[in-house]
């Protein structure tokens, strides 16, 4: 990317979005306008993908929904984001979990977890 | 008022607005300009004022002629020399640096560039024929079809779409919105995209077809 391109998206760049990773168990909390009250919604999945780069970067959160699979893709440094929370950790061999898509019952949500240890030693 | 400055097309980006949406930007260097020369109806004939602009990090040689046309109106050597005509053009002086001051957030531009080459191209990427059949023997896939009559009128009818030469041609995109003014970076952030390379050369201007004003959204 060009300096100058950084430079100018700069501002928009959130330095606290880059805790969660591919294989994250999170809730992304959106905040959401009615009319002129605003509220937080929170969307619970499993971010199976992370694209792109500097203020455009993206990422997909997957989640079942009464039995059907639902994907969001937020943009990274969206303002509308308030926080994301990490709820679990996980170790991932692909950078992009599209193959989850295509699993049915207990392993569309599962993912291997990253161990306690592993945890403790980080 | 009537004004146009010389920039080039930085690349693309997005913005969050007001309402936090994502705004697609394209980051265009604007200026700064130089007036190089007044044009006036007893001299030339026609009303107009000549700017000139050195892109940021472009240092090609210049012609003698240019370096000429550039001393004798006491500017600096421009590495490209453009006009546009004015009915009046008492406020221009040469020597006088046009900035994206002019331009602000909100106001309408229009952009004028050279599309991206595409070299020779056939009737259904140039004209988006529709070309026939893949298979089934069709024997005709991205053929032009019929080029016209027969002996009555014994040749094909001018403007006849057909293959050629595709892009590289100068287009004006209009009514751009300017998100953002950097003046300190001689840069502006329109909405949209706009035509040809990054780094390429272009023209930009108030809208012509804005209505009355500054700042009409």
């Amino acid at each position: 990317m060009k300096p100058i391109v950084e430079e100018i998206t700069q501002q928009d760049i959130k330095e606290d979005r880059d805790h969660f990773k591919v294989g994250d168990e999170v809730r992304v909390h959106v905040r959401v306008r009615e009319g002129d009250k605003e509220r937080i919604q929170i969307f619970k999945g499993i971010v199976i993908a992370r694209k792109g780069r500097g203020v455009e970067e993206t990422f997909t959160v997957r989640r079942i929904a009464s039995g059907v699979g639902v994907e969001r893709v937020f943009p990274v440094h969206s303002p509308l984001i308030a926080k994301v929370d990490v709820d679990r950790d996980s170790v991932t061999m692909r950078a992009r979990m599209y193959y989850i898509r295509d699993r049915i019952g207990k392993g569309a949500t599962k993912v291997k977890e990253r161990r306690l240890v592993e945890r403790a030693n980080k | 008022m009537n004004f146009a400055l010389l920039g080039k097309k930085i690349g693309m980006s997005q913005v969050f607005d007001d309402e936090n949406n994502v705004i697609p930007v394209t980051i265009v260097e604007a200026g700064p300009c130089t007036v190089t020369q007044i044009k006036t109806l007893d001299k030339e004939g026609y009303t107009a004022v000549q700017i000139g602009y050195n892109p940021s990090c472009k240092k090609a040689p210049k012609s003698k002629p240019l370096v000429g046309h550039c001393k004798k109106n006491g500017v600096d050597p421009q590495a490209v020399l453009s006009e546009f005509r004015t009915p009046e053009n008492d406020e221009y002086e040469t020597g006088h640096l046009l900035t994206v001051d002019k331009f602000e957030a909100g106001e309408k531009v229009d952009v004028v560039a050279t599309t991206k080459g595409k070299g020779f191209q056939g009737v259904v990427k140039r004209w988006n024929f529709a070309g026939g059949p893949a298979s089934h023997g069709s024997m005709f896939h991205r053929r032009g079809g019929s080029y016209g009559l027969c002996q009555w009128p014994g040749h094909v009818f001018k403007n006849k779409k057909m293959p050629g030469h595709m892009g590289s041609r100068s287009r004006t995109v209009q009514n751009l919105k300017v998100i953002k003014v950097l003046p300190e970076k001689h840069v502006i952030l329109v909405k949209g995209s706009i035509p040809g390379h990054n780094g390429s050369l272009l023209t930009v201007r108030p809208a012509i077809k804005r209505k009355s004003g500054k700042g009409v959204s």
